[in-house]
């Protein structure tokens, strides 16, 4: 029933740190550290984590926008990474990015027209007169006028320009769309129209969505399921209402905690994590949670947790051998 | 009085739109580039030298190589504006076809490095790595000589001749076109829209043309201009030294240069092509000065 579109295994980003005369590798920050997960055709898979945790860098290796350092991803049973130009720029019609800063992701010489219909140029869709009526269509799902379409992107607000990078992004008709991020730079009024947009979308072009965010209000309203990423690695993978009613990791659980609740009347124990996020350059050892666990033992220390299901969920913590 | 209409559509669902305005980045830098005096006289200096270089031959009273020696080294007068100069040749129309010599040196010049500068620095910038390294380590070593030595280098082992004036020029320049626009280069490279383009799938060809430069060409734009007045200066001072027009081309450096043997008994013939060469510089600094403060971002208020 549910049919996987995307399974991403062992992927790994590295950014070497470089220093000294001869530009040598000092050592690498671990942007992303092994995920494995699958992204299954019509969900929306939200991926929540502090900032630094790797989500963005996620997103942009999934795209084969940063080459990974290593693992897989599987795309109509062909692997990404390993794919030739030629091949990938193809696939790259079905794969598609919604950015987070509306203001950086338009090109300010452009007009919305050309913006919009780049796309289509690029993959050689559509005669001259059809695009200038595609691009009337896509102006209009995503709740722009036509009239709109020769304007440039300076002239538009935030929310107008994400609509824009919106229509840009559905263009090609993609099957994926990563959004990173995508209305953590709009007010707050405006990242609710862009939200119950993307969401409307989804359902006109049964589109997948890898829906990046650190909002977690934002990412339970959009998401199926959720994973919750912690210094490059997935902690916690489960269906959207499992992981807030019943969270398995103490991250999971501290995360949870953090979110404030609208009543002055409920008094909410809140999990106040000790410490900063460890250096990416230079994890922990073992779980690279446990030196601001609650629950740490003496194996969390050595061993690297195991990512495996636990009453449906997918968590790696070693308080569920 | 004339009526202003307001340009205001009425559509159908009874809701007031606005036309499509195209407030596109070069008419928001046009808008301020005309505010700015200073510049404005520059362009309108400029416009007046090219116009004067193109209709050279019915300008000029006199043909500019015809010697008459009667009338040599006469002031300035009713029948010889500038007066002549040791040849009995007629100052002014020296002077006048002087101006197409010194503009088509510094355009061609300012355009052979613009070319080579350009494209070297994109290169270097977009693809960075072991490419960038190694032509920028080329560029440090040009870097290195100064800059007029290294022209009066080049134009020493080609040959004096303007045409050998213009490509030692051109070289000379090209470190700081590439320098410049590898830097332009790499402040766009990092912008989202190009990653944008490259997760639509465009090669690497198309961004290149369609986004980095068009998006990195504003400060390549106020170098040109400002080194075309580098460029006549360089050309004129190679002149002067002997390295470039050849006599008897009325070549403004050359006429400065051969004027210095009579600057006590006939001093016009020294000073009025060193005039004509300032005000050519100063036109063309004055008009890369505007262009510098429209491009800037930050001078928009």
């Amino acid at each position: 029933m549910k049919q996987p579109l995307i399974e991403v295994k062992n992927l790994k980003k590295y950014f070497p740190i470089k220093n000294g005369f001869l530009n040598r590798n000092v050592s690498n920050v671990k942007a992303v550290d092994g995920l494995d997960f699958t992204i299954y055709k019509g969900e929306t898979l939200g991926l929540v984590g502090e900032s630094g945790c790797g989500k963005s860098t996620t997103g942009r290796t999934i795209l084969q926008l940063l080459e990974p350092t290593d693992g897989e991803v599987i795309y109509e049973r062909k692997n990404l990474v390993e794919m030739n130009k030629k091949d990938l720029r193809k696939a790259r019609r079905d794969l598609q990015m919604v950015f987070q800063d509306p203001y950086a992701s338009l090109d300010p010489r452009l007009t919305v027209r050309s913006i919009i219909s780049e796309p289509l140029e690029i993959h050689g869709l559509y005669s001259n007169g059809e695009r200038k009526k595609k691009v009337d269509e896509l102006l209009d799902v995503v709740g722009l006028s036509s009239f709109h379409a020769n304007r440039y992107a300076h002239e538009f607000s935030g929310g107008q320009r994400q609509r824009i990078g919106i229509a840009r992004a559905l263009a090609l008709n993609p099957k994926l769309v990563v959004a990173d991020e995508p209305v953590s730079a709009l007010d707050v009024s405006i990242q609710s129209q862009v939200i119950n947009l993307l969401q409307d979308l989804q359902e006109q072009f049964q589109l997948t969505y890898l829906f990046i965010a650190h909002d977690l209000s934002v990412v339970k309203h959009i998401s199926d399921r959720i994973g919750v990423m912690y210094l490059g690695r997935i902690v916690e993978l489960a269906d959207k209402n499992k992981l807030f009613e019943s969270p398995k990791h103490p991250y999971t659980k501290a995360l949870l905690s953090a979110i404030p609740v609208p009543n002055p009347l409920i008094k909410k124990e809140r999990i106040v994590l000790q410490g900063d996020v460890p250096n990416p350059a230079n994890p922990p050892s073992g779980c690279t949670f446990h030196p601001r666990c609650s629950a740490c033992m003496d194996i969390c220390r050595k061993e690297k947790p195991a990512f495996r299901e636990v009453d449906g969920q997918f968590v790696a913590c070693h308080l569920y051998n | 009085m004339s009526q202003i209409q307001a340009p205001i559509i009425e559509t159908d669902d009874n809701s007031i739109s606005l036309p499509p305005s195209s407030r596109s980045p070069f008419k928001v830098m046009l808008m301020q580039f005309k505010k700015n005096k200073r510049a404005m006289v520059g362009l309108w200096m400029v416009i007046i030298f090219v116009l004067v270089a193109i209709f050279a031959p019915f300008i000029a009273p006199y043909d500019p190589i015809k010697q008459n020696m009667d009338i040599m080294l006469q002031p300035p007068s009713a029948d010889h504006l500038f007066g002549t100069d040791e040849f009995g040749r007629d100052m002014f129309s020296r002077v006048i076809y002087g101006a197409q010599i010194s503009l088509m040196v510094g355009i061609v010049g300012v355009l052979i490095s613009l070319v080579i500068g350009v494209a070297l620095g994109t290169i270097s910038g977009y693809f960075g790595g072991k490419i960038d390294a190694l032509i920028m380590r080329i560029i440090d070593i040009f870097m290195a000589f100064p800059s007029f030595l290294l022209a009066l280098a080049i134009v020493s082992v080609l040959g004096p001749g303007m045409g050998n004036v213009m490509i030692a020029i051109g070289l000379f320049s090209v470190p700081t076109f590439a320098r410049l626009s590898r830097s332009s280069v790499l402040s766009v490279k990092g912008k989202e829209y190009i990653e944008a383009a490259k997760s639509m799938g465009a090669t690497n060809t198309l961004i290149i043309f369609k986004h980095v430069i068009p998006n990195s060409i504003a400060p390549i734009i106020v170098l040109s201009t400002l080194r075309i007045a580098t460029a006549i200066l360089t050309a004129a001072g190679l002149s002067f030294l002997g390295m470039g027009a050849q006599p008897p081309t009325p070549e403004w450096g050359a006429m400065l240069s051969t004027g210095r043997e009579y600057l006590r008994s006939a001093p016009h013939v020294s000073t009025i092509p060193g005039l004509a060469i300032m005000f050519m510089v100063l036109s063309f600094n004055m008009l890369g000065d505007g262009l510098r403060d429209a491009l800037d971002p930050r001078g928009k208020r």
